[in-house]
């Protein structure tokens, strides 16, 4: 593709071509549209209501189609394309089935902010309303998970619909915005002319903060005992990494990243104590116990990491710094609100901010993290699912970007494996979304090239979007599959072991398909291991591969993911285990 | 916390599904909307909606700010935090043999509502006011016998001088 695009001239040259003012139909205004707003690479999957669009994109190769063998796989592709690079991910659907397809993925990048414009065909205007064939009201079913959405009735309005839905999805809470395009919208002609500015009045964004609120912090910060900060994804969005680095350096502030969070501060650092909430580690949710000054910085205090609200951090004054002024207060009362872009807020902070003198508070951090440690019984006889999620980490020194699905693995992944990048761990949080997992890795892959993508699956989510197998093969994607076959929901099994006392309902996951075999199938190689020596030479294997692998490794059935905290409990009232 | 009643004016892009997207939001964050009426504003392509909530102030906050997120609400005013002027009109018609009419007519008179349509056993009355208002007279109709009871919902403004 980037040979291709270096033939067709520069990016000025192309830029002016999309520019031109022709007449052209709405399809051709549609990918002109796209490519102004810097698209490279698109997901879809074809049908009725976007032949128009299809066949415009006859013989063009401006940017990247891929065709999903779903459109569940095309929007989690999309997802991951927008996780992994920070760009707005795009995907194509058709009308009806093709976009109640897309609910679930809609869904999933609503609940964890992630900037989507999903372009849906749908019935000709003149049939709107009529229940006509493959007719979906697909704005009014996604009215709530979607930032916003448009039903496009008039061609004219195309370039600036597609514009707005652009700049709508990557400012502010970012988030998945539908077009809705009719068929003979697609199909009318106009006179091109692009649209380069925004005018929406409803839409205001507040990036700056209220310097009477900053001043409040730093302040709070010079009188506290026992500081903590609680930093989420709004870190990794904002591109915010770097300056909550020299944020937390600066005050020397023990922190505590959540799961979308991960990776925007690094792992190693000493101040870092893990994840905090159900599977956190002993150390972030006691800290978040015992914290008289709690830092929210880019998080939203989600059920799982406070679970019981009455009683999480009940000595905290609370600071939330978040840039959607909804999520302040909502769940967890707020003493100093601070609506604003993370990273604008923490270049401001960083100019006052000094160290604060809590020495034995940070010393108490350290000796819980190293009295309870993330641990687990090892075996030399069977594989051990967090052994496996070491190894990668070792062997990969922290440095590929991981995907996971859903469930055990996804905490186990977590846990284990030490991210030291943003953008480099992508999951689906709000939601759970099972599934997800090995196609947002595709979508990492098409936005890293270069880079290593690990996709962490359990063997139940492998098989809710294994299809997309075809993909990786057709189109050379070197996505490296890990599929921890514990032969069970895992999840669901620890919480039937634990909370319904072992009563173990409908969550055997025998009869699989051979893993392996379903990869070479698709012309994918496949490998399997069973044991630490297997699991080495195969992962080496696969990491020597330079296209898609898919390595299956067959880990013990009954282990479970500690520390859990279970629901209706403060999070310091933590199982932790087995331990030795 | 204390729930309260609060009206509450939202600006609205006059768009099609913008009323779908404001109920919708009331609806799936468990928000209370006790009336809503929707109309044209005092600016080409704005509509205001008036809506009647209950709830405490966390909640109140909550519906400000999660109204704010939708791209078509230009502007939330929480009319009831300040003096403010709030109407609503009924028309029931009642059951009125010509021998009850004097009667209700009196009421009507003493309510400053308005007889709007006489048929062979029913009068339509039509009566204009604060909720309060509406919900005495229609309870002095009751006892001749509502046949159909229709209300607008409040719609309200601040004061001229307390804005």
């Amino acid at each position: 593709m980037n040979a291709q695009s270096a033939m067709m001239g520069s990016k000025e040259q192309l830029r002016e071509k999309w520019m031109k003012p022709e007449v052209i139909t709405g399809s051709e205004i549609l990918l002109r549209s796209l490519l102004l707003e810097g698209v490279e690479c698109v997901f879809g999957y074809p049908g009725g209501a976007v032949l128009y669009i299809y066949d415009a994109m006859h013989g063009f190769d401006d940017f990247k189609h891929v065709l999903t063998r779903h459109e569940q796989g095309a929007i989690h592709a999309a997802d991951g394309y927008a996780r992994a690079s920070g760009n707005v991910g795009v995907c194509i659907a058709t009308s009806g089935p093709g976009a109640t397809n897309l609910v679930t993925g809609i869904a999933t990048a609503y609940m964890d902010s992630v900037p989507l414009v999903v372009i849906t065909g749908n019935v000709a205007t003149n049939f709107i309303g009529t229940d006509a064939f493959q007719e979906a009201d697909i704005t009014g079913i996604t009215m709530p998970i979607t930032k916003h959405s448009y039903l496009v009735r008039d061609v004219e309005d195309l370039p600036r619909i597609i514009h707005e839905a652009f700049h709508i999805a990557s400012t502010g809470r970012k988030g998945p915005v539908l077009i809705d395009i009719p068929k003979d919208v697609s199909a009318n002609k106009t006179m091109f002319k692009p649209v380069t500015e925004v005018n929406i009045r409803g839409y205001n964004p507040t990036v700056n903060p209220n310097r009477l609120q900053t001043d409040k912090l730093l302040k709070a910060i010079e009188s506290a005992q026992r500081p903590l900060i609680l930093a989420g994804g709004g870190v990794v969005y904002s591109g915010g990494h770097e300056e909550l680095y020299q944020f937390v350096t600066t005050t020397g502030i023990p922190i505590t990243t959540t799961l979308l969070g991960l990776g925007g501060f690094p792992s190693g650092h000493d101040l870092w104590t893990g994840m905090p909430g159900m599977h956190g580690t002993f150390a972030s949710n006691k800290a978040l116990q015992n914290t008289d000054l709690l830092i929210n910085i880019g998080a939203r205090f989600d059920d799982r990491v406070t679970m019981k609200l009455q009683g999480f951090a009940p000595h905290a004054k609370v600071v939330h710094i978040d840039i959607d002024p909804a999520e302040i207060g909502k769940n967890v009362p707020t003493d100093i609100p601070i609506v604003g872009d993370v990273k604008t807020v923490l270049e401001i902070l960083n100019k006052d901010a000094k160290y604060a003198h809590v020495d034995a508070w940070r010393a108490q951090v350290m000796q819980w993290k190293e009295e309870q440690p993330l641990q687990y019984v090892d075996s030399e006889t069977e594989l051990k699912p967090q052994w496996v999620i070491e190894m990668l980490h070792r062997t990969t020194q922290g440095q590929a970007i991981v995907t996971t699905d859903v469930g055990q693995h996804q905490m186990w992944a977590a846990q284990f494996y030490k991210f030291n990048q943003p953008r480099s761990f992508v999951t689906s949080g709000g939601l759970g979304t099972m599934g997800f997992g090995f196609p947002s890795a595709i979508g990492a892959q098409m936005a890293h090239p270069d880079r290593l993508v690990i996709s962490i699956n359990g063997d139940g989510g492998m098989q809710m979007c294994a299809q997309e197998l075809a993909i990786c093969a057709i189109n050379n994607i070197p996505v490296k599959v890990v599929i921890i076959n514990n032969q069970v929901l895992g999840m669901v099994r620890q919480w039937q072991e634990i909370i319904y006392k072992g009563r173990y309902s409908h969550i055997d996951l025998e009869g699989s398909p051979d893993f392996p075999k379903l990869a070479e199938a698709y012309g994918v190689k496949g490998l399997r291991a069973t044991n630490k020596e297997e699991a080495e030479a195969a992962w080496q294997e696969a990491l020597n591969t330079s296209g898609p692998v898919v390595v299956e490794f067959v880990v013990r059935k009954g282990e479970n993911v500690y520390p859990m905290v279970q629901a209706g409990d403060t999070i310091d009232q933590m199982l932790l285990g087995d331990s030795e | 916390m204390m729930q309260t009643k609060h009206t509450i004016a939202v600006l609205v892009n006059d768009q099609p599904g913008v009323l779908q997207r404001v109920s919708g939001l009331f609806g799936r964050r468990g928000f209370n909307i006790e009336s809503i009426t929707v109309g044209q504003s005092e600016e080409a392509g704005l509509s205001r909606m008036v809506i009647v909530t209950e709830g405490d102030s966390g909640t109140l906050e909550q519906i400000e700010k999660q109204l704010y997120k939708l791209i078509d609400v230009i502007k939330v005013i929480d009319l009831s935090s300040k003096p403010m002027v709030a109407r609503e009109l009924a028309l029931i018609k009642v059951k009125a043999e010509p021998n009850v009419r004097p009667e209700i007519m009196g009421v009507v008179e003493t309510f400053r509502a308005a007889v709007v349509d006489i048929g062979t056993h029913s009068m339509m009355v039509q009566v204009v006011g604060d909720t309060d208002k509406i919900d005495a007279m229609i309870e002095l109709m009751k006892p001749y016998g509502i046949k159909e009871l229709s209300r607008t919902g409040v719609t309200a403004m601040i004061r001229g001088n307390a804005n």
